[in-house]
């Protein structure tokens, strides 16, 4: 091994590792660690305090390299690169050891083995870290062109964005329109601007745009390539468009819950669900008519489809507000309608607090219903009945009859399967699709250069939607604008002294003109030309002399990663 | 290494795993807390047609009880083809391993994907119990 100086770092993750990983152990294992010159331990690593303290600890310790235990190199790879290159190390003297999602949180039943693995990873990490070298990035030419998929307001208003800065955009449609949910919806809290006129200002100024292609009856039906040159299949009607796109915006929104049969009387005469409520208030004047009766009474339902203890678990956080928003609406068509909200928790935040409380004045009632005894909705008569335990008034029984019964539903993911076999991104407990990381890459997924925007990510209401399409929009571009990504430069090498040129390399290299044949000292053996490896790795498990190897994962730092990973740990 | 080590403990898992792809189907499995044996650990290599037959080899001479190789399963950005470059890998490894006198049965490789963290976790069983069986 190397006389390198490694520095090792092990965070808590507040005590999303500690809990199940005994950090301290774990630091004391790498301190005792040949090559360790340094061991600690961190609340959080990624906080700007302590990557400041690792910073002067590389400066004062002169370290070689560094190991940080800590999350996924998905997560922080990058920071920790960028904070090791701050401190005047090469980027490429950091090793990442993932002991969050590869360790804590996989093993939270046994601490004590969970502690020993960490121990072992992090050994390996400082063993990969004691054999490397500092390296130079590899610069690849971006393509100044995005691929969003979904034409909703998130899409939609993505693209304008992204053509305001000068990138070339495709959407793809899955409908034969764009607009998608909000085109059927009235009018929309704060402005009172209807939804399909919102849709119809973006979709003029989506057609004014030269930089813009829009396919609608089309779907994304293949993705090659990688972050910065991705190559895309799309069938578009009775035709397959091939493009090239720098990025992707994956913006395909939600679907509504639909309630199951009898669900809070679900499939009765007048149980109508909130995209249906909606629809009627866009079509009334003067009064609400269901079913050819005059409507007097109306019971909402909450939380349908959202919060439950089985199945949709998320609070889909658009509801209560919509709900309140579409009471409002049926008060200013008739001042003289009962309205009973049963809500479980009001989540009316932020300014939306001020039309809650406007419903309230213009006479709506709002009972609050425990989970765990829902309201029950039934046929009366003509009518319904509706039978609630409203925790308000200390738990009284109260009977509601009702000639339409709200059911406000909440958001679902969409279902397009195919498009997942494309994509691949991870999906949440709720099937939406995930995000590296909430707080800090809230647009990022785990595939490089595809981003999510809108109510595909999670339930959002439109400005949330449209914000994070703003998002999505500024992380393409600040990715595509530079003209260039840098590359991690982990490709292939080759030691001249024990390459024989047998050429076995060259056979199964997939890219055309990456290994060459070169005259070194007097014999002729492979090289490499580093803009054009793609660093698979391909050669280096054929190369029956280990003559070719890759950076970063060459045959003796992966060797001493086994034995470190494979060496008991001593309690 | 020896059989009976292998019964009296968790059997040692090293799992070769791609850094894009199979690497956040392992991720997930773990944010998504799905536990699995802690005798499961994880190098990370760009792409499993790198993957030297002699590692796997190593990997169990120096004491793991098995070597799973996770295939990204056409999902690849590197190698379109690298499942069938890594079968020829593991095919490889595990004549070498018969050469050595040691169980072909203990390598093995699965398709990973970017979502695949109940596969993985399936896998890390099912082997786990092929491996205790030998």
């Amino acid at each position: 091994m190397s006389a390198q100086k490694i520095g090792v770092f092990t965070c808590h993750c507040g005590g999303n590792i500690s809990d199940y990983v005994d950090v301290q152990k774990v630091c004391d294992a790498a301190a005792g660690t040949e090559g360790c010159a340094l061991a600690k331990t961190f609340l959080f690593a990624c906080s700007d305090s302590s990557q400041e303290e690792m910073m002067e600890a590389i400066r004062t310790h002169q370290l070689d390299g560094v190991v940080i235990a800590s999350c996924s190199p998905k997560l922080h790879l990058e920071t920790f690169r960028v904070m090791a290159h701050r401190a005047g190390l090469n980027p490429h003297m950091y090793t990442q050891v993932n002991i969050r999602e590869q360790c804590s949180w996989a093993h939270r039943h046994d601490m004590p083995k969970a502690s020993e693995k960490a121990v072992r990873l992090v050994r390996a990490g400082i063993a990969r870290a004691s054999l490397s070298r500092p390296l130079e990035n590899i610069r690849v030419e971006t393509l100044p062109a995005v691929l969003v998929i979904g034409a909703g307001p998130a899409g939609m208003r993505a693209a304008l964005a992204l053509s305001d800065l000068g990138l070339t955009v495709y959407v793809v449609e899955r409908a034969a329109e764009v607009g998608g949910r909000i085109r059927a919806l009235g009018k929309l809290f704060p402005s009172g601007r209807p939804g399909r006129e919102i849709v119809a200002r973006l979709r003029d100024q989506i057609a004014g745009r030269d930089n813009i292609v829009v396919y609608t009856n089309a779907e994304l039906v293949e993705k090659s390539g990688s972050a910065g040159r991705f190559a895309v299949k799309v069938r578009a009607g009775q035709e397959t468009i091939s493009l090239k796109v720098g990025a992707i915006i994956a913006a395909t929104g939600f679907a509504p819950y639909a309630p199951q049969p009898e669900e809070f009387g679900f499939g009765l005469p007048a149980v109508v669900t909130l995209p249906e409520f909606n629809e009627l208030l866009t079509t009334s004047r003067e009064c609400l008519r269901v079913n050819g009766r005059d409507v007097r009474t109306i019971a909402y339902v909450y939380c349908v489809g959202s919060r439950q203890s089985e199945g949709n678990q998320y609070c889909s956080r658009y509801c209560c507000t919509a709900a309140v928003h579409a009471a409002i609406q049926a008060h200013e068509i008739d001042p003289e309608l009962n309205q009973f909200h049963l809500y479980r928790d009001m989540r009316a935040y932020g300014r939306n607090e001020l039309i809650y409380e406007e419903a309230r004045q213009k006479g709506s009632l709002f009972l609050r219903y425990d989970g765990g005894e829902p309201p029950t909705v039934e046929r009366e008569g003509d009518g319904l009945l509706v039978r609630v335990r409203d925790e308000l008034s200390g738990g009284d029984s109260i009977e509601i009859p009702a000639d339409l019964v709200v059911l406000v539903t909440g958001m679902v993911a969409t279902s397009n399967q195919r498009l997942l076999d494309v994509l691949k991104l991870p999906l949440s407990a709720g099937g939406f699709f995930n995000e590296i990381h909430p707080k800090l890459r809230p647009v990022e997924t785990v595939i490089d250069g595809v981003f999510i925007a809108g109510a595909a990510q999670a339930p959002k209401n439109l400005a949330e939607s449209v914000a994070s399409s703003m998002a999505a929009a500024a992380n393409c571009s600040a990715m595509l604008l530079k003209g260039h990504l840098d590359r991690a430069p982990l490709v292939a090498k080759v030691s001249a002294e024990t390459c024989v040129w047998c050429g076995e390399c060259v056979k199964v290299c997939p890219y055309a003109g990456a290994i060459v044949e070169v005259e070194r000292d007097g014999k002729q053996v492979a090289d490499v030309v580093p803009e054009l490896c793609k660093g698979c790795g391909a050669c280096a498990a054929v190369c029956p002399s280990a003559a070719i190897e890759l950076e970063g994962y060459t045959n003796a730092q992966v060797t001493a990663m086994i034995d470190a990973l494979a060496a008991e740990v001593v309690s | 290494m020896s059989a009976e080590g292998a019964t009296a403990r968790d059997p040692r898992i090293l799992v070769f795993s791609t850094t894009g792809i199979s690497d956040p189907g392992i991720d997930l499995a773990g944010s998504a807390h799905m536990n699995y044996p802690p005798g499961v650990t994880v190098i990370g290599i760009p792409c499993s047609s790198g993957v030297r037959p002699d590692w796997l080899v190593h990997a169990i001479e120096k004491g793991f009880d098995g070597v799973f190789v996770a295939a990204d399963g056409g999902d690849c950005a590197l190698v379109p083809d690298c499942t069938a470059r890594t079968a020829w890998a593991m095919e490889r490894a595990q004549q070498m391993l018969s050469e050595r006198g040691m169980d072909p049965r203990r390598l093995k490789m699965g398709a990973i994907c970017s979502v695949c963290a109940e596969p993985f976790v399936n896998h890390m069983k099912q082997f786990g119990d092929t491996l205790r069986k030998l």
